[in-house]
């Protein structure tokens, strides 16, 4: 941990070095979420709700999923980037290191600037909070910290199968985004309004609907069993798949190398 | 000690030929060509030994060095590294080694050298005392004194080159694999190069393996010799002998000239 906050200082140190970039980069990342929302925005003024969910509930359900995917992207940006470091040679650098693979590429990429984004899901968070009734309590509190971190998981669970994958393809697989990227745009809505066959694979195969639709519904107070809103917790179990997919590459990557 | 036994590595790379159609076939049919990038490779180098390993590009130094270095899982063969095994326990074998690839950076891009030098101090768990004597030990040999506050982009090579190979030393190896050290380096940095890798030997009795196309790098550092072809070893001895192998008035480059069209390689 604490070698990991020595990296997160370099990398602080790194992009206040390019400070006109790192303002405008942010920015931009603040206006295209920003940009989403007027979308929601528009919409919601002419239909009032989706399948029964509210202005101001699409609102919170978004702005957890954005949250949790600006979070996952600014540290498990690594996996991401992962095609350009196995090509330029910097992953061979990484093994003549004595430290766990996994985690050094985690530390070696924190992108600082979607903290723009991060902002915006805030503010619509904020508003969501204070617009859309919910009496809080303990519990409900701890399901909405628990959607966040969940949604991390699950994001960062994907970024490693998409990393593990390119030690057999060696190229980026952009298929990979309808997951993380496609994830992030229809979180928009909670999964049940794109229907059924959505909700079964979000549930069961790629398990969004476990940090995001089950406990919003207690979160917005539906009546659904409390034990919903312990779901997120389960997302953890999808890191398994994920870090299966990473070792079987690196002993791909081993044999194959260079 | 470095032990080597008739490692094998074979590569499959994707073989067709030009043109779009054929780059279309390739999509649904493709035909791999096997190339040995290590063809029954076996040596002995003792502690203290200062090795140059030369050949033509893609002859297979690089894959010896992967493969020595843990990077790489060998086909075949056996490897011991002070009694370990590279691939198999690579987190408590690289940290006996340093090494130092010529084209890439390992040091921080944007940040001043001592701040690589920091991280790379709790990457290794480094004590703070050792790290402190040696990181004032290497600056004074490196004369890294003025730019170790300096961001790594804005250095000169040969003054980056001299930074990394302080930043390879820091953990103190037992084993320091340089792969092209000296590119692109003037002679000034060269030779400073050179002096200081032959310091670091008498002072710690570090092992050495130099691959370099410099064959001043050769004769100024090393007392063995191996040269590799196609992924077979085919020379091993002294640099002396090696010479011996030269006609009147042949340089050295010639020298390896010729020797790399004698073996078709």
């Amino acid at each position: 941990m604490k070698l990991y906050l020595h990296y997160l200082s370099i990398h602080v140190r790194s992009a206040m070095e390019y400070k006109t970039s790192f303002i405008l980069t942010a920015l931009g990342q603040f206006l295209v979420s920003f940009n989403v929302f007027l979308g929601v925005f528009f919409m919601m003024e002419r239909f009032n709700n989706v399948k029964c969910f509210t202005y101001s509930e699409i609102l919170l359900c978004f702005s957890t999923v954005l949250i949790s995917f600006s979070l996952a992207e600014c540290f498990f940006r690594g996996f991401d980037m992962f095609p350009s470091m196995i090509g330029n040679g910097e992953f061979d650098r990484i093994l003549v290191r004595p430290r766990n693979t996994v985690f050094q590429v985690l530390a070696s990429k924190i992108e600082l600037t979607r903290i723009g984004r991060l902002f915006q899901a805030f503010i619509m968070l904020g508003y969501g909070i204070i617009k859309s009734g919910i009496k809080w309590d303990f519990l409900r509190v701890l399901t909405l910290v628990l959607m966040i971190v969940g949604g991390i998981t699950v994001f960062a669970g994907l970024f490693i199968i998409f990393a593990g994958l390119c030690f057999f393809t060696l190229e980026g697989l952009e298929v990979m985004n309808i997951f993380t990227d496609g994830a992030r745009e229809y979180g928009k809505y909670p999964v049940s309004v794109y229907g059924k066959t959505v909700l079964t694979i979000c549930s069961y195969i790629v398990p969004f609907a476990l940090f995001q639709y089950y406990p919003f519904l207690y979160l917005i107070g539906r009546d659904v069993p409390v034990w919903y809103c312990a779901l997120p917790v389960l997302t953890a179990m999808f890191l398994i798949p994920s870090c299966l997919i990473w070792r079987l590459g690196m002993k791909k990557y081993q044999s194959t190398g260079s | 000690m470095i032990t080597v036994e008739h490692l094998c590595k074979t590569f499959r790379t994707a073989n067709r030929s030009a043109g779009l159609s054929s780059a279309l076939k390739s999509l649904f049919h493709r035909e791999y060509k096997e190339i040995k990038a290590l063809d029954d490779i076996s040596f002995t180098i003792p502690d203290g030994e200062m090795v140059g390993y030369i050949g033509p590009n893609g002859a297979g130094k690089s894959s010896t060095i992967k493969v020595l270095s843990g990077i790489l899982t060998p086909d075949k063969g056996e490897c011991l590294i002070n009694g370990r095994v590279p691939w198999k326990e690579r987190r408590e074998h690289v940290r006996d080694i340093g090494v130092v690839f010529g084209q890439r950076s390992q040091l921080w891009w944007d940040v001043p050298v001592i701040d690589s030098f920091e991280l790379l101090k709790d990457i290794y768990k480094i004590p703070q005392n050792a790290y402190r004597d040696r990181k004032e030990e290497l600056t004074e040999l490196l004369k890294l004194g003025d730019i170790l506050r300096t961001s790594t982009r804005q250095l000169s090579l040969g003054q980056r080159m001299r930074c990394e190979i302080a930043a390879s030393l820091l953990h103190n190896p037992k084993i320091l694999f340089l792969d092209e050290p000296t590119i692109g380096l003037d002679a000034v940095s060269k030779i400073a190069v050179r002096g200081f890798v032959q310091e670091l030997n008498k002072k710690y009795n570090t092992t050495v393996i130099l691959t370099t196309h410099d064959m001043q790098d050769i004769e100024a550092l090393t007392n063995r010799i191996m040269l590799i072809g196609k992924g077979r070893l085919l020379l091993d001895g002294s640099l002396e002998e090696f010479k011996a192998l030269a006609g009147e008035n042949e340089s050295l480059d010639e020298l390896v000239a010729r020797l790399y069209c004698q073996y078709h390689i």
